[in-house]
C-alpha cells in the first residue's frame, strides 16, 4: 500500500492505494465519486473519461499512484459553483443529448477537453475527437448537435430535436 | 406554436440533471455494509465434460470466503425459459436444464464452472485462478446445419438432438403456398445471414444480493429491464423465495436493449450467496465478461422466395430459417424467430400466401435471445432484401414495386395471423422522398462518380408488431407470463401526484414522458408529477420494458388508474360544489359545474380527500389512489420507409454513409424530442449491424470479438446526421392515447436500407453481378464482390 495525495474537484483528498489500484477504482470505491464509469476493460469506451492537469484522460488506464499530486477533475466537478449546469451539461440536456446516461460523464468531460482545444469545432471535428467515447443509445446525432451549440454555433439547421 | 406542456411537448427530461451531474444511481454504485464479491470461473472451451473441479487449494487463500460449483446448486431449480413454442407436429419444443452454474459438461465459453465469493474482488479473482478444473474437451456444435446433421456433437445428451423445434407458420397455408410458386410467373430467392450481433449496452451487467436474517427477506439489485420479473423467475423458479419475502430493484439502469430482459445465473446465484454467507455479495460483469455471458441476438440462416404474376403482384411468400438458440434457452429465446418473426412476414405488402419454417437450433455457443427488434429486424431484412432483388431482376423501380403491392386499406388481417389496425405506407414513403430529396439522388451520384467514387440509394419499408402484449393470445402461443401493464396514480394531499409504474426506464425517459401525460388529463404542471419505477417493493407487478411497449401498455395503464382518480376526484368536487357530479368538468386543474361560475380546485379537492370534514363518507372512501392494470387487446402496428446513401470507394471497399433518412408512423406522440432520439439510437444500432458488428465464433466454437477492441461498435465518425419525420402517425385504435411505440424501429428499419444501397451503389459501377452483400458489410466483402 502506498498514501496517495491529489486534488479533485478542487479539494485535497488522500489515500492508500495497492500498486495496482485503478485511478478509477479509487475515485469511485475510495472517494465514493460514482459518476465515473467502467463500460469496458480494453480503454475503449470512455465512459471514464476524467481531466488530469487540465486534459481528458481514461480513469481505467490510469494507476491511483500515478496520480499522486495531480488535479483532477470529474464529472461531479463540472456544474457551475452555484450548482447550475454548465454550458456543456445544459447543451446536453437542450438537445437531448443522452438517454441511459451511463457514457454521458465520459461525454461531458471529453466534450470540455475539446472545446478547450477546438472553441469552435466543425461537426467532423467533433465526430473524430468523440473516437474514444461510445454511446449505444443517441446514435450521437444529439451528442454531436450539444457540443457544437455549446460552442456557440448555430444548431438550428441540423435535423430533428 | 409548440406546446410547452402535456402531451406533444419536447419537455426536457428532467433525469438528465443527475445523469449528468455524476449523480445517478446505477447498480454498480451500490455498496451494501459487510459486502462480499463474487467472481465467477467461466469455460474457456465450448463443449466439454467436467471431469473434477478442485477448489481446495483456492479456498485456502487470503480473503476466500467461500467457493461454490455446480454441486452446491443440485436441486435448486435451473434457470427458467418464459415461452414455449410448439412445433409443426404439435410436439413441445425441446427444453433442457439450465443449471446456475455447471453441472456435468460445460456448453459453451463463459458457462460458468465456480463462483468464488471473497472479500475483495482481487482476491476472488486470484483464487479463481488457483482452481483446478479438469475438463475433457469435446467437439463442439456451432454451424447450425452441421448441427442437425446426424452425428453432430449433441449439446444436450438427454434430449438426443440439437434441434430445439421445427415450426411451421402458417402450416395450414403450406400446400397453397407451394402451388402459388408452382404458377408464379417470376420467383426471387436470396439466401441471407442476419449476423450474430451483442447488444452492448454501456453499463455492464451487475448483481447485488442482500440477506436480512431479521425477517428472511432477500434483495436483489440488478441491471433489469424488468425487476417484478425477475423477481417472479428467481423466486417460484430457481431459489424457491415466495414474492413477499423477496425485493429486486432495478435502480437507474444504463441502456438494456433487450439483453436485460432475461434472468440471469449471476442474479440468482448472488441472491443464493447472501441467503447462504448471510452477507451482501456483488458482481459487476467486466465488458469481456459481458461478451460471453449476455444473452446475443439475431444470428438467423435464411433462405426466402418471392413469387410475382406477370403484373408484378407479389403472390406469395416463402422461408427457411436456422435460428441459433445457443447452449441454453434463455428466458424468452423461442419467441423471436417464431412470433416474433413469422407474424410479421407479410410486412407492408399484401401477398395473400405467406409460409414460414422455423428450425431452432441448440449449438455451443452463448444463448440467443431478443435484441432491440426481436423477430422483426430478421423479418424487415428478408422481405426488404427480397424485394430488392425481385425489382433488379425485374427491372423495376423498387420503390414502385413496393406501392404497387402495398396495403392500403384497414384493418387488415395478413395470413401470418395478425390484424393490423392502422397505417399509411404510402403517406411515409411520400415523405421520405420528400426529406430524403430523391430528385436529386442523380445530381449526387454524378458528383460522387466525378471523385471516383459508387454512389447508392437505398430505401425500404417496415412494419413491427409492438405493444407487447394480449395476454390471453399470448398465453395460447405459448407465453408463460401475461404481458399486461400496471401503474398505480398516487394523489397526495397537496395535490401532487406519484405514478408508480411496472413499466421500467433505462434511459428511454419515462420520468419525463409520463408525467406529460397526467398533466394534460388534469391539467397541472408536469412538475407535479413523479414518477417511480424499478422497485418491486413500492410499484405494483407490472411486466417491465421491451417490445416498444412502455407507453402503449404502460402509458395506457397510468391513463385508466388516472381515470379512475379523476372519476372520484369529481364525485368529490360535486358534493364540494352542491352540484350534480355529472355536470362536473375537469379544465386546467379546476374543477367546475357546467354553465356555471362555480367552481373548486385541484388542491382543495385533494385536500378534502385526506382531510375528509366536507366529504361524502356514506358514498366513497377517503383517499385518492387507484390502480389500473391494463391488458392490450391488440398489438401495435408502427411501420414507415428509410432510406439510405452510401458511397463505396471501389478500390477499397470502404462504404460511408452519406445521409440517412427515416419516415415512421407512431401513431400519436407525446414528446417529439424523445421520439427522435429513440429512432436516431436504434439507427446507428442498424448501421452497426448492416457495415460494422459482427459476432464471431470459429469452428471450434471459440469466441473471437470479445471485446471492443474485436467487436466494432458503431462510433461518432461512422454515422452522420439523420433526418427523422414521424409527421404521418395514424393513432392506434385501440389504446387509449393512440400511441403505437417507437423504441426498437430504428434498429428494426436500418439494415435493409444501408445494403439495398450498397447493392445500387456497386451495380451503378458495373458490378451487375451483386444482388446481394451479407452483413456486415466490411470493406474486405464489399471489396471481394466487385471482384468477382
Amino acid at each position: 500500500m502506498s498514501k496517495v495525495s491529489m486534488t479533485v474537484n478542487g479539494k485535497a483528498v488522500s489515500g492508500d492505494v495497492k500498486g495496482n489500484t485503478l485511478l478509477v477504482e479509487f475515485l469511485r470505491e475510495d472517494l465514493r465519486l460514482t459518476g465515473t464509469h467502467v463500460g469496458c476493460d480494453t480503454s475503449q469506451c470512455g465512459a471514464c473519461t476524467i481531466h488530469v492537469n487540465g486534459k481528458s484522460a481514461k480513469a481505467c488506464t490510469m494507476f491511483a499512484a500515478e496520480a499522486d499530486g495531480a488535479d483532477i477533475t470529474t464529472v461531479e466537478g463540472m456544474a457551475n459553483a452555484d450548482g447550475s449546469l454548465s454550458v456543456i451539461q445544459q447543451a446536453f440536456q437542450d438537445h437531448h443529448g443522452l438517454q441511459c446516461g451511463f457514457c454521458t460523464p465520459g461525454m461531458v468531460m471529453t466534450a470540455a477537453a475539446l472545446l478547450k482545444e477546438n472553441p469552435k469545432p466543425t461537426e467532423a471535428e467533433v465526430r473524430h475527437y468523440l473516437e474514444g467515447n461510445i454511446c449505444r443509445c443517441t446514435g450521437y446525432h444529439n451528442i454531436v448537435k450539444a457540443i457544437m451549440a455549446a460552442s456557440g454555433q448555430d444548431v438550428s439547421a441540423i435535423a430533428a430535436e | 406554436m409548440p406546446k410547452d406542456q402535456g402531451i406533444g411537448a419536447s419537455t426536457k427530461r428532467r433525469e438528465d440533471v443527475r445523469f449528468l451531474t455524476g449523480t445517478g444511481n446505477y447498480t454498480d454504485d451500490i455498496n451494501l455494509h459487510g459486502q462480499l464479491y463474487v467472481h465467477f470461473l467461466r469455460s474457456d472451451v465450448a463443449h466439454g465434460k467436467i471431469n473434477s473441479v478442485d477448489t481446495s487449494a483456492a479456498s485456502a487463500m487470503d480473503g476466500v470466503v467461500r467457493i461454490f460449483t455446480g454441486a452446491d446448486f443440485e436441486g435448486i431449480g435451473g434457470l427458467p425459459c418464459g415461452w414455449q413454442v410448439t412445433d409443426r407436429h404439435g410436439e413441445p419444443m425441446k427444453e433442457p436444464a439450465h443449471p446456475v452454474l455447471a453441472q456435468g459438461k460445460v456448453r459453451h465459453v463463459g458457462d460458468p464452472i465456480a463462483a468464488v465469493v471473497a472479500e475483495s474482488v482481487q482476491a476472488a479473482r486470484d483464487a479463481a485462478e488457483a482452481i483446478e478444473v479438469d475438463i475433457e474437451e469435446l467437439p463442439a456444435a456451432v454451424d447450425m446445419k452441421e448441427a442437425v446433421k446426424d452425428g453432430a456433437p449433441l449439446v444436450h445428451d438427454d434430449i438426443g438432438t440439437n434441434l430445439c423445434y421445427d415450426w411451421g407458420f402458417v402450416e395450414e397455408n403450406k400446400a397453397a403456398t407451394d402451388e402459388a410458386f408452382a404458377n408464379a410467373a417470376h420467383v426471387t430467392t436470396l439466401e441471407l445471414k442476419n449476423n450474430r450481433l451483442v447488444a452492448n449496452p454501456m453499463e455492464p451487467r451487475v448483481a447485488v444480493g442482500d440477506y436480512n436474517r431479521a425477517n428472511d427477506e432477500s434483495t436483489l439489485y440488478t441491471t433489469s429491464q424488468n425487476p417484478h420479473v425477475i423477481r417472479l423467475l428467481m423466486g417460484a423458479f430457481v431459489l424457491g423465495i415466495p414474492e413477499h419475502k423477496l425485493r429486486v430493484v432495478a435502480p437507474d439502469v444504463g441502456g438494456g436493449f433487450g439483453t436485460k430482459i432475461f434472468h440471469y445465473a449471476e442474479e440468482a446465484f448472488c441472491t443464493f450467496a447472501a441467503r447462504q454467507l448471510a452477507r451482501p455479495v456483488k458482481w459487476t460483469s467486466t465488458r469481456s465478461e459481458a461478451f460471453m455471458s449476455d444473452a446475443h441476438g439475431r444470428d438467423h440462416v435464411t433462405k426466402i422466395e418471392l413469387a410475382l404474376d406477370a403484373d408484378n403482384n407479389f403472390t406469395a411468400l416463402r422461408t427457411e430459417t436456422y435460428a441459433n438458440m445457443g447452449a441454453y434457452l434463455s428466458t424468452f429465446a423461442p419467441s423471436v424467430p417464431t412470433w416474433l418473426h413469422g407474424t410479421l412476414m407479410a410486412g407492408n405488402y399484401k401477398t395473400p400466401l405467406i409460409y414460414v419454417n422455423v428450425k431452432a437450433v441448440f449449438t455451443n455457443t452463448v444463448p440467443v435471445d431478443a435484441y432491440r427488434g426481436a423477430g422483426r429486424p430478421e423479418a424487415t431484412f428478408q422481405i426488404e432484401r427480397v424485394i430488392d432483388k425481385a425489382a433488379r431482376e425485374l427491372n423495376v423501380d423498387p420503390i414502385a414495386l413496393r406501392r404497387q403491392n402495398f396495403i392500403t386499406e384497414f384493418p387488415y388481417a395478413t395470413p401470418v395471423a395478425v390484424e393490423y389496425d392502422t397505417g399509411d405506407y404510402n403517406a411515409t414513403m411520400n415523405t421520405l422522398e420528400e426529406i430524403a430529396d430523391l430528385s436529386g439522388f442523380a445530381a449526387r451520384r454524378a458528383e460522387s462518380e466525378k471523385r471516383g467514387m459508387l454512389r447508392g440509394l437505398g430505401v425500404n419499408c417496415y412494419i413491427e408488431a409492438c405493444g407487447i402484449a394480449p395476454s390471453n393470445l399470448v398465453g395460447q402461443l405459448g407465453a408463460r407470463a401475461g404481458l399486461y401493464e400496471s401503474a398505480t396514480v398516487r394523489v397526495n394531499a397537496t395535490g401532487g401526484i406519484t405514478v408508480m409504474t411496472g413499466s421500467h426506464s433505462h434511459g428511454q425517459g419515462h420520468e419525463t414522458a409520463f408525467p406529460q401525460v397526467i398533466s394534460e388529463m388534469i391539467g397541472i404542471p408536469e412538475e407535479m408529477v413523479e414518477i417511480k419505477h424499478g422497485d418491486t417493493a413500492n410499484t405494483p407487478m407490472g411486466m417491465g420494458t421491451y417490445g416498444s411497449r412502455s407507453l402503449a401498455v404502460g402509458g395506457s395503464a397510468m391513463v385508466r388508474a388516472a381515470e379512475k382518480v379523476i372519476n372520484k376526484a369529481k364525485k368529490i368536487a360535486a358534493h364540494l360544489l352542491e352540484a350534480a357530479e355529472a355536470d362536473i368538468e375537469l379544465k386546467d386543474g379546476t374543477f367546475s359545474v357546467a354553465g356555471t361560475d362555480k367552481s373548486v380546485a385541484w388542491g382543495d379537492v385533494t385536500l378534502a380527500a385526506y382531510v375528509p370534514h366536507n366529504y361524502p363518507l356514506e358514498d366513497i372512501e377517503p383517499g385518492l389512489e387507484e390502480t389500473a392494470f391494463y391488458d392490450p387487446s391488440n398489438f401495435t402496428y408502427p411501420s414507415g420507409a428509410y432510406c439510405c446513401e452510401v458511397e463505396v470507394d471501389p478500390d477499397t471497399g470502404k462504404v460511408t454513409i452519406e445521409s440517412f433518412a427515416a419516415a415512421d408512423d407512431f401513431g400519436n406522440i407525446v414528446n417529439p424530442m424523445i421520439v427522435s432520439g429513440q429512432v436516431h439510437g436504434g439507427i446507428a444500432q442498424g448501421i452497426g449491424q448492416a457495415l460494422l458488428e459482427n459476432c464471431a465464433y470459429d469452428e471450434n466454437g471459440q469466441l473471437l470479438s470479445a471485446s471492443y477492441m474485436d467487436y466494432a461498435m458503431p462510433r461518432a465518425s461512422d454515422v452522420p446526421f439523420y433526418q427523422v419525420d414521424h409527421s404521418n402517425g395514424t393513432p392506434c385504435t385501440h389504446n387509449p392515447l393512440g400511441v403505437k411505440g417507437c423504441g426498437e424501429a430504428g434498429a428494426i428499419g436500418t439494415p435493409p436500407a444501408v445494403i439495398n444501397a450498397i447493392v445500387d451503389a456497386l451495380r451503378s459501377g458495373g458490378h451487375d453481378h451483386v444482388y446481394h452483400i451479407d452483413m456486415p458489410a466490411s470493406p474486405s466483402r464489399v471489396w471481394a464482390a466487385m471482384q468477382k
